[in-house]
Formats: structure tokens, sequence, C-alpha cells
């Protein structure tokens, strides 16, 4: 049995959660939180973590050397660092418009990488 | 000279905002300035998302939040000139700017709205010793190096203040391969969102150290690294806690300021708590048919609550170009016992629309009682499980309650639950 402590960001309140994981590493119990919406963020904290991403891409022949880009949904958290080197490979032509795919099915994830700017 | 029904100042999310909704309600003939060379304000370089999620209800990035206010604009025929700096509002509205195509530009507006933002507080408002090395900068300079610019400015950081902005940029350094050593916060709590805290420092194992500051950089060309001491209760670094970091790069977050040099050229009267110009309910500074919205009138967390605000202004704005808006006597709004400020500072007793009063707590709040009352008379009473000064709070007051009030102030007020 193992206990996390983890702070919810669900709202602003910010509650103290803690949870507890069985040696399967399943919830065993969710205590701190005040509302369902802790509970169920204490879960997939637990289970599967993840986060949207952020960065971006280089541009040859645009206005900018750069265009920002994000994960289509939230990814794996522990697959940022892996993603972060799949975007550092790719540049683009100009122009580049807002919602263009960048990356198809990053690392077979199931989620593109979209650009979020214009770049002409 | 030209002759514009509205001129705003700014073409950020305010500036985009406030002409939107003018035009909405039947201005015609609207001018945006903008220094920058696009639209989009600050939301251009911050690429993160998180943005939108109260006003579109989806989390989006800055520059596409920007961009669907910037394809709006673009299908009216709201007039731009970015390149364009203002230089002077006169007493009778005329605003002076210049940009490179028209040289100077002489412009007579019935209606202004400001919505220059905010700036960083730069290093030199803090008392830092050391030389001037680089590698020392805003965490919003840093932002436009890497989003805007493409390179990166260092590889080990320490970031001094737990601003949003100084988060953020701890996981964007993060994210491209720097070290970030640590952040330092002088005050016992994190300024920024909690959200932040977690997504940003917690996830990558860097290190928010509370009631610590940066007290000396080292390097003469380059910053080499930072000495950083806890500090006591006044603030104050206690000897014998100094510790050295090595870094090659110190960001700042440590507070934004809004940008006012020309609403104080203009006369424009000043709130000492939030830097920005003291306004009505309908965003209108004491100097007739200027308005104020953004984060040149307060500092926001969330840009949604910049549209809401800047939207205001605009309506504000089309009122007084009608004919329609109300003039005669306010009431005053003030915070008291925790509360630090309350915008707007003044309601018109004739409005004609519920009023929201926005503001900020001087300090971490748990299990209090959010108090507003007009002399003794208590208009609502609410309690708060928590307060915090990093997160913008607002109150409604309805239109009858505000035309059913006979005193001259409302306070909002903290008191024990």
């Amino acid at each position: 049995m193992t206990k996390r402590e983890m702070i919810c960001v669900s709202c602003p309140i910010g509650c103290a959660i803690t949870v507890e994981l069985n040696d399967a590493n399943e919830v065993v119990s969710v205590t701190g939180n005040t509302c369902p919406r802790g509970d169920k963020y204490a879960r997939q904290e637990c289970t599967h973590p993840e986060r949207m991403l952020t960065s971006t891409v280089k541009v040859e022949g645009g206005r900018l050397p750069v265009v920002p880009v994000k994960s289509a949904s939230p990814l794996p958290k522990e697959m940022l660092f892996d993603c972060m080197k799949e975007i550092n490979k790719v540049t683009l032509t100009a122009p580049v418009r807002i919602g263009d795919t960048v990356i198809h099915d990053i690392l077979s994830t199931g989620i593109d990488i979209i650009a979020t700017n214009d770049v002409f | 000279m030209l002759n514009y029904d509205l001129v705003v100042v700014g073409g950020g999310p305010a500036g985009m905002a406030a002409a939107l909704k003018a035009r909405e309600e039947g201005v015609e003939k609207i001018l945006i300035l903008e220094r920058a060379d696009t639209l989009g304000g600050i939301l251009e370089q911050c690429i993160h998302t998180g943005f939108g999620l109260h006003y579109f209800g989806e989390e989006l990035s800055g520059p596409e939040y920007a961009g669907r206010f910037m394809k709006q604009v673009y299908d009216t025929d709201i007039d731009i000139k970015t390149d364009t700096m203002v230089l002077d509002i006169s007493d009778d509205n005329t605003v002076t700017a210049c940009n490179k195509f028209d040289g100077l530009l002489t412009i007579k507006a019935t209606a202004i709205v400001l919505a220059m933002g905010c700036r960083e507080r730069p290093r030199g408002a803090l008392s830092i010793a050391g030389c001037r090395a680089s590698g020392i900068m805003t965490a919003g300079t840093a932002q436009k190096y890497v989003n805007i610019d493409g390179y990166m400015p260092g590889k080990t950081v320490v970031i001094l203040g737990s601003g949003d902005i100084g988060l953020i940029m701890a996981r964007r350094m993060t994210l491209e391969g720097a070290k970030v050593k640590a952040v330092c916060e002088l005050m016992p709590y994190s300024g920024g969102l909690t959200r932040n805290i977690v997504q940003c420092l917690e996830d990558f194992g860097i290190p928010l150290r509370l009631s610590c500051t940066v007290v000396k950089t080292h390097g003469r060309d380059r910053l080499e690294g930072v000495t950083v001491a806890n500090v006591d209760e006044n603030l104050k670094p206690i000897p014998g806690t100094e510790e050295y970091i090595p870094c090659d790069t110190l960001m700042l977050s440590v507070g934004l300021i809004p940008e006012n040099e020309l609403s104080l050229n203009a006369g424009i009267k000043l709130d000492r708590i939030t830097n920005g110009p003291t306004v009505d309910e309908y965003r209108e500074t004491e100097r007739r048919g200027i308005f104020a919205c953004g984060n040149v009138l307060q500092v926001h967390d969330l840009v949604d609550y910049v549209t809401e605000e800047s939207q205001i202004a605009g309506e504000g704005a089309a009122k007084f170009i009608k004919g329609e808006k109300k003039t005669g006597e306010f009431i005053s709004t003030e915070g008291t016992n925790g509360v630090r400020y309350i915008v707007p500072q003044r309601i018109n007793r004739e409005t004609d629309k519920d009023v929201k009063l926005y503001f900020r707590v001087g300090q971490v709040f748990k299990n209090v009682k959010l108090v507003v009352k007009c002399g003794d008379e208590v208009i609502m009473s609410r309690n708060k499980k928590k307060m915090t000064p990093g997160e913008m709070e607002n109150v409604l007051i309805k239109l009858d309650t505000v035309k059913s009030l006979s005193g001259d102030k409302i306070t909002v007020t903290v008191e024990e639950a």
C-alpha cells in the first residue's frame, strides 16, 4: 500500500488530496477532496495522467522563424519529452495556417500536433 | 486630421473586444491603433493552452484565442493601423500618433478606449547586487525569445518570482531541454494559479522555494550564478541562509505594471493600488469619453475576464457616443480588511445594469466570509473556502440593489466565518 499526495487543479480552492494505492497501483481510496471533481482528478492522475503539450516548430520562408503548435488533445504525461523530440525534428515551409496538421498521429498516440497560428 | 467616433489604443484582446462590442452597439467609425506589427497583443507569445475556458468553453492557446477576435475584427470595416505609436491625447480627445506610412497623425475622436496593457517589472525595480551581465531578463522577454524569435536564451535557469509567466516559462524551458534549478518566491505563497504550480513545476520536479529571494548575481559578461537567501517575516534576507546556485540565466517574474504613461499625460487619475485609471461601472475614467479596460486598468490573471471587462468598456463608449450614458451622482466602492482594491471604483446611482465588482485579496484566506455592505446595511454575505492574491474574485450587485442603496459607499470586506 502506498500513499500519494496531490493538489487538485479542478478549481481555485486547490484541495490537498491523499490517494491510497494498492500494490497493483490501483486506487483504493481518495480523501481530502471536497467535491466529486477532485475524486475524478485524483484517480486520473494516479492511473493515466494526461497533459496538453504546446511548443513551436521551425518555419522556412515565413514572416517569423517558428510557428506555435499544440497537441489536438491531451497526451500521456510520460510521453511529453519523447513528443518534444519528434516536434523538434520538423521544419515547415510557409505559409502555415492555424489548424494545419503538423504531425499526424504523433508516436502512434492517435493524437495530431496542429499549428495554432498563421505564419505567412 | 482624421475623424472617428471611437479610437481604441491597443489591439490586444482588450482593444479588440472593446472595438467589436462598440461596433455591435452601432458605433460606425472605429479605429484601432496598435504599436506592434499585428493585432493580438501579448497572446501572440503565450503559446500554452488554458485560454478561453470561461468565454468559449474550450481550452485554446493564446494565438488561437487572439485569432478568433482578429477574424471578427477583419470581418468588419473597423480600421486598423499597426506599427503605430500613440504619443498624446489632448484635452479635446485629439489623438496624436505616428507610424512609418502616415508620418504624424492627428485623429479627432468622440470617445477613446485605453487598452495599452501592462509591462513587466524589470530588474532595475529590484535591488539585487551584481553586474549587468547578459542572461538576466524578464520572463516575458524570455518567452518572446523562445516562442516568437525561435531561440533559447540559456541552458541553466533560476526564476525569481512565481507569477504565472515565470511558471509557464519554467515548463517551456524544461521542455526545450534547459535545466530550471529553482523558482524563488519572496512571499510565503505563490502569486501564480494553482494549476500552473502543479503542471509547470511539480510535473517536472522543479523546486518552488517560498520566502526566498535572489540577493546577488555573479558574472560580469554572462551570468554565472546567483546567490539566494531565505527572508524573514519582514521580507528581509536572513544572514547565514545564503546559497550559491550556478546558472546562466535569471528570469524575473516579479509583477506587472499597467502601462499608463499616456493616461497620466492626459490627466487621468490613477488608483494607488491597481496603478490603473479609476473608473465607473462602464469603465469610463474621470475624463468624460475616455474609457479603459484590460491590463491597463487592472492586471488580470485570465484573458476571459479581460474580454468581459472590455466588452463593458466598448458598450460604455457606444452609449457615450450616442449620448445615452448617464452622468450624475456616484456611489464609491472600497475594499477593506484584506480586500486590496475594487474595480470599478464608482458606480453611477442611475446605472442601467447589474454591476460586477472585481477585486483581489492581500493574503491567503481560508474559510472566511466575504461581506458586501453599504453603510451598516449588509448587501451580500458569502462563505469562501479559499481566496488567494493570485486569483481575481468578483461579486455581482444586482441593478435593483444598486437602485435601492441610500448610502454613498459600498465596501467589500473579509470577515471571520
